[in-house]
């Protein structure tokens, strides 16, 4: 997760970068510079024209000292997969949130957890990113270890009695990973998912799972 | 039964829950055994709990600007929750606060000492730092 928010100072000093390079550099940033506006007003409560202005310039400022580079947009959005995909996160955002929440308040022991290596299909930074935090905001799951370079997420599991639990998780995160991708991934990252189905996952998690 | 009655008894139930979640990750902080599973029990069920609390003062105050400030705590909780989670998890697992005997499973221990045998191997490798 870290390797992806460290500045890249090369992008920055192009020196003179022609006029559509700049255009391009604008729109990408828009949605975010947008953002911050409607941020800077909703934090002050009111939507007028000198909360508009002081926004633009205090968006322009600090996306000028706290440069980051920019997210790679894949420039394709599903609505219906998107509502999918956030109706099924927030249900299970509600149902492991109970269950953890039963699982601290109920006199039993307390089950054994896991580490385990999820290997994902695509090849976006933005999608990983999103995948993570949305296993992260789902109880039970935790995100230890993200190796970009290798499209793997480590991540640390609540409650896992047995294999099949192990392999529930794993099946889990390739899920949530498909209906991000079908929302917002790229036509390659989507291809990638249809070829390379669950049922490829599962025989890779297998190579795994055979321990020393 | 008019609609401030009703509005009334699902503000009460939004503050139960939230405040049954709250009470339940202060418990988990208590009950589970390392520090990540720790992080299990007080980032998570208060993701829910804060939206239980944010809908219930929601439902008192129905001021559209008071609920794009709610929405905005939501989204920059749900986005800041899981970094310290990440980043309180990442130190815990490498300074070795996880006792690897406690896990069912540890397939990221593998991952880092193959790391680090490539490491050893070729030449010194920033991406791939040795762990401890």
């Amino acid at each position: 997760m870290s390797a992806g928010l460290n500045a890249d100072p090369v992008a920055k000093d192009v020196a003179e970068p022609d006029r559509r390079e700049v255009r391009q550099r604008l729109w990408q940033q828009l949605p975010l510079l947008i953002a911050l506006v409607v941020l800077w007003m909703v934090l002050w409560g009111q939507f007028t024209a000198l909360s508009l202005v002081t926004g633009v310039i205090v968006a322009i400022v600090v996306t000028r000292v706290f440069y980051l580079p920019p997210v790679e947009l894949s420039g394709r959005i599903n609505p219906w997969y998107l509502l999918v995909f956030l109706s099924h996160f927030f249900l299970d955002v509600a149902v492991a949130s109970f269950q953890v929440a039963f699982q601290a308040v109920w006199p039993k022991p307390v089950p054994h957890s896991s580490v385990i290596g999820i290997q994902l299909r695509t090849r976006s930074d933005l999608i990983m990113t999103l995948d993570a935090i949305a296993m992260s905001l789902v109880p039970g799951s935790l995100v230890v270890e993200a190796d970009r370079e290798r499209s793997t997420l480590y991540l640390h599991t609540f409650a896992t009695e047995s294999l099949e639990d192990v392999e529930a998780m794993r099946r889990k995160v390739l899920v949530v990973e498909a209906r991000i991708v079908r929302a917002i991934g790229s036509k390659a990252d989507l291809e990638r998912i249809r070829s390379n189905g669950p049922r490829a996952a599962e025989a890779h998690s297998g190579e795994r799972e055979a321990r020393s | 039964m008019n609609l401030d009655l009703v509005l009334d008894i699902l503000t009460g139930s939004c503050l139960v829950l939230g405040a049954f979640l709250s009470l339940a990750a202060g418990v988990g902080l208590l009950r589970f055994p390392d520090a990540i599973a720790r992080m299990h029990a007080t980032t998570k069920p208060q993701i829910l709990g804060l939206l239980f609390i944010l809908a219930a003062i929601a439902l008192q105050d129905r001021r559209w600007t008071t609920v794009l400030v709610l929405l905005t705590i939501l989204v920059f909780q749900m986005l800041t929750a899981p970094i310290s989670a990440h980043m309180v998890g990442r130190a815990g697992y490498r300074t070795g606060v996880v006792a690897p005997g406690s896990l069912l499973v540890d397939e990221l221990e593998r991952a880092i000492e193959e790391a680090q045998r490539d490491v050893v191997e070729e030449s010194p490798d920033d991406s791939n730092p040795p762990p401890r």
